[in-house]
């Protein structure tokens, strides 16, 4: 056979078996997302966003309103407290202590922090807080969350900034620029869409954790907005409706499902048009 | 000509030579590597100065220690003197800030920052004067009309800097230095990543803006050391081979390598 002939075959052996290992992962994919909507759809309704979680064996129909508002109260703090956090590390990494020691240690200790279980986050939020305090809490679950969002928003915004030319530093330097306004004027500005992309992959990363809130803000059957105390929320709901005997109950947990995955998407399909848009520039 | 009118001329040049630079013995390491040798050099007032040589003989560095750009990198450091009207900015007292606020640069690739036209200009003077909103539009417009792209912009001032053509980019990076006023201006082969019509603009800029700036441009194409400036620098091995006159360099240079160089014997 001749050479051209023989690249052209191997080529085509390897184009195959890409789409073949391709097809494999979207064929899982597309049958959640389809198991997801068939059984999600069929718990929607109004209620669901109006009604609290029901008691077992209600005569009337419940919904979801207290673990979604409880989802959304926590997952607002978490990224509010993460967020701050992890941005300002992530410039200390890049742009300050790149290759200091204490630079690649906070760097290394961050990577095993981003790949930890999230059990184990619980776990630890429980032990040094819940069980000193002596109950569930939102603040808990809270700390739980933030503590997954901090890892994931230090590393992006550590790579985004060092994606930053050095040219474009040097260019503000030249013009006198003290190094914090170079930090927050030129290279954070640079890559906002990058470090915001972060923020909304933390998010949607902590949008359906249910093991760091096992051991924290627990479940609250009931309307409750009160910190201090267990506060309803999407996951440990949907994991308590789910295992239930119940039917309505499990309805409403594939409900929960349903909305979560959707809520996951919108932010992930969010995050890519944001940082396509503001690198056509 | 005769032995006065030869004299007279010989004043004139003297009266108008003014050392806005000068190097005394400034040697530059990279960590344990000498990159500059024992240079000396005058840098004339409102004077085009060219340097050029092969690649790696240090005419960047050189440029990079008129600003102290090399403090960004702790392995870096210059021994010596380095005087700007008469003061040594070597010395670790001078504040880096304000000795380049009066040493701007231009870089190879065009920098614009990611705001807007306005505020890349905005950006440095900011940094260096309080002014009210009206005396900043007139400096945006004075910095714009003088880098020769304030008839493109003039309408687009709050498009990003980055939606501009390479050519113009560079041309707002020159306004955004010059915005800062600048005693000197150093331009590190700031046409080498453009076409040839940018290239003649940023050159005929070049030529208007030495009657205010005192010019130090590193170039690789000799042709453009010989249409712009006025004296030129032959740098090889870290080494300052020969310094004068443009025309002097280019038709009767001094030195054997001077020559080498410049005949394309070699580089």
């Amino acid at each position: 056979m001749d050479l051209r002939k023989k690249r052209k075959f191997i080529n085509k052996v390897a184009l195959t078996l890409s789409m073949l290992a391709m097809a494999f992962g979207l064929f899982w994919l597309a049958w959640i997302l389809f198991t997801t909507l068939q059984l999600g759809v069929t718990g929607l309704s109004l209620d669901l966003f109006t009604k609290m979680t029901p008691p077992p064996g209600a005569d009337e129909p419940g919904g979801l309103l207290n673990a979604i508002v409880g989802s959304l109260i926590m997952i607002t703090l978490a990224t509010g407290l993460g967020t701050p956090i992890g941005i300002l590390a992530g410039i200390y990494l890049a742009e300050y202590g790149q290759r200091t020691w204490l630079g690649q240690i906070t760097r290394f200790i961050n990577d095993i922090l981003l790949s930890a279980p999230s059990i184990v986050i619980g776990l630890f939020v429980y032990a040094v807080y819940v069980a000193q305090v002596g109950n569930f809490s939102a603040v808990a679950g809270i700390f739980a969350l933030a503590l997954i969002v901090i890892p994931v928003v230090v590393s992006t915004s550590e790579n985004m900034l060092r994606l930053v030319p050095d040219n474009m530093r040097e260019a503000a330097f030249a013009l006198g620029a003290p190094k914090r306004v170079v930090v927050m004027q030129v290279t954070l500005k640079a890559s906002m869409a990058g470090v915001i992309t972060g923020i909304l992959l933390a998010v949607a990363r902590i949008a359906g954790e249910t093991a760091p809130l096992l051991f924290t803000a627990l479940s609250n059957q009931f309307w409750s907005v009160d910190l201090n105390k267990p506060m309803a929320n999407l996951p440990v709901t949907i994991f308590k409706f789910a295992m239930s005997p119940f039917k309505d109950w499990q309805e409403i947990a594939w409900a929960g499902v349903f909305l979560i995955t959707m809520g996951v998407l919108g932010l992930n399909i969010a995050a890519r048009v944001l940082f396509r848009a503001k690198h056509k520039l | 000509m005769n032995d006065t009118s030869q004299a007279m001329m010989m004043n004139e040049v003297a009266a108008n030579l003014e050392a806005q630079m000068a190097f005394k013995s400034l040697d530059f390491y990279y960590g344990k590597f000498h990159a500059l040798k024992n240079i000396n050099l005058e840098i004339y007032k409102r004077h085009v100065t060219a340097f050029i040589g092969p690649s790696g003989c240090g005419k960047s560095t050189l440029l990079r220690t008129m600003n102290r750009m090399y403090d960004l990198y702790p392995e870096q450091r210059a021994t010596g003197e380095l005087l700007l009207d008469g003061v040594n900015m070597l010395d670790k007292k001078v504040d880096v800030n304000a000795l380049r606020a009066k040493v701007g640069m231009v870089f190879q690739k065009p920098t614009p920052f990611p705001m807007s036209i306005y505020e890349n200009i905005a950006f440095g003077v900011r940094l260096h004067e309080r002014l009210s909103k009206s005396q900043m539009d007139e400096r945006v417009e004075w910095a714009l009309r003088k880098a020769a792209i304030w008839e493109e912009t003039k309408n687009i001032l709050n498009q990003s800097g980055m939606s501009l053509s390479g050519g113009q980019q560079q041309r707002l990076c020159i306004a955004r230095g010059i915005a800062v006023k600048p005693e000197v201006l150093l331009l590190d082969e700031p046409t080498s990543a453009l076409d040839p019509i940018s290239t003649m603009r940023i050159e005929e800029l070049i030529a208007e803006l030495k009657a205010e700036f005192t010019i130090a441009i590193v170039t690789h194409n000799m042709q453009q050391a010989a249409r712009i400036s006025d004296y030129t620098a032959y740098m090889y091995l870290g080494e300052m081979i020969e310094f004068g006159v443009t025309d002097q360099i280019f038709i009767k240079p001094k030195k054997k390598q001077t020559e080498d160089y410049i005949t394309g014997r070699f580089g």
